[in-house]
């Protein structure tokens, strides 16, 4: 069985802080766009998600 | 003696060819194991015994037999539920899931498969009981060649056009010509995917099709087929690049996304092509009348 979170957001990675609220998910700053994407992709490989684009500078990490 | 010799000797033999014949067990069909085709050819054997006694026994006449025949027949009920039961564990450590559609599809062709063997022997040793053994030999073709015809279904082919499509992105949004597929973040996962991605559209012929490729379960068997022989660079913890099939809801054809280990995309529509098309998912809305009607 496959107990595992699924379909949830795991962790946020922003750039600009203004964007988040603290709601109970763990947000993750990034320096540039280039950081971003790489915190990104670790985070979804520890975690075992899928980088999603909210196209306003955020991504999250989701596992489906 | 010897009447009775000969009729369960050829009810069986046509029994056995009969369920030989149906044994498929290509890329797509279980078992693909030799274990499993020789549990399956026993049973064949066995459910061909049973056909080719029943009418000697009636005719001797031995009815204490023929009930016994009735409850051995019984056990071939379980022939399904032994298939489902498998299918479902092996379905725990896949990466893409047949589906319990397809499993159910699967479990009873195998059930219905062992009745035509059933009905195959019951036929010939009748055949070669009452008429002789020339009659026999025409009467097991013929009972065996109806069988294949009835174990025949549809495909996918026949219930929908298969056309390539492009793949692209709107933002973040991969789309298969017009139809979302999913959301990909990461820039690398981007190239790759328009890289080597491939979409293709599955556009039904009728509203029947419509609704059958509407089931997920359908959508489900025609992805597992085509990584069954594709294969997919989809990894454990890594599900970016999942294949999926995604309608759209106002036009009720599906758009099918992969990343395959070959990216051949003649074969890949000629595979979706040659999935059958599932029992349990069958649209038959054009049978009702009201569905007729609605539909024009």
């Amino acid at each position: 069985m496959d107990n595992s979170i699924s379909d949830y957001i795991l962790a946020i990675v922003a750039i600009d802080e203004k964007k988040v609220l603290p709601g109970g998910c763990p947000v993750i700053l990034a320096a540039d766009q280039e950081e971003q994407v790489k915190t990104s992709l670790l985070l979804a490989r520890i975690l075992g998600g899928i980088v999603h684009d909210l196209e306003n500078g955020l991504y999250f990490i989701c596992r489906h | 003696m010897e009447k009775y010799g000969l009729a369960i000797l050829l009810g069986i033999v046509a029994g056995f060819l009969a369920r030989w014949l149906m044994l498929r067990s290509d890329y797509r069909h279980y078992p693909t194991y030799p274990h499993g085709k020789l549990t399956h050819l026993a049973l064949g054997f066995i459910a061909a015994g049973l056909g080719a006694v029943a009418i000697p026994a009636i005719a001797k006449p031995d009815y204490m037999a023929v009930t016994f025949l009735v409850l051995a027949a019984q056990q071939f009920r379980d022939v399904r539920n032994m298939e489902r039961e498998s299918l479902n564990h092996l379905e725990e450590t896949k990466i893409i899931r047949r589906g319990s559609d397809y499993i159910e599809g699967i479990a009873r062709v195998f059930e219905a498969r062992n009745y035509l063997v059933i009905m195959t022997a019951l036929v010939t040793s009748a055949a070669a009981y009452w008429l002789g053994w020339e009659y026999a030999v025409v009467a097991a073709v013929i009972s065996i060649a109806f069988s294949q015809l009835l174990m025949a279904g549809s495909y996918i082919g026949n219930i929908a056009e298969v056309v390539t499509a492009k793949v692209h992105f709107e933002g973040s949004l991969l789309k298969v010509n017009d139809v979302i597929i999913m959301n990909v973040g990461l820039p690398q996962t981007r190239e790759k995917i328009l890289k080597e991605g491939m979409g293709v559209l599955i556009k039904p012929k009728d509203d029947d099709a419509r609704l059958t490729l509407d089931a997920p379960g359908q959508r489900m068997a025609i992805v597992h087929d085509v990584v069954s022989i594709l294969g997919s660079k989809v990894e454990i913890n890594e599900t970016e690049l999942m294949p999926v099939a995604r309608k759209n809801p106002d036009q009720g054809y599906l758009a099918l996304f992969i990343v395959a280990n070959e990216t051949d995309l003649d074969y890949l529509m000629e595979i979706i092509r040659k999935v059958p098309v599932l029992e349990s998912a069958r649209g038959t809305t054009l049978k009702s009348y009201f569905g007729r009607k609605a539909a024009d």
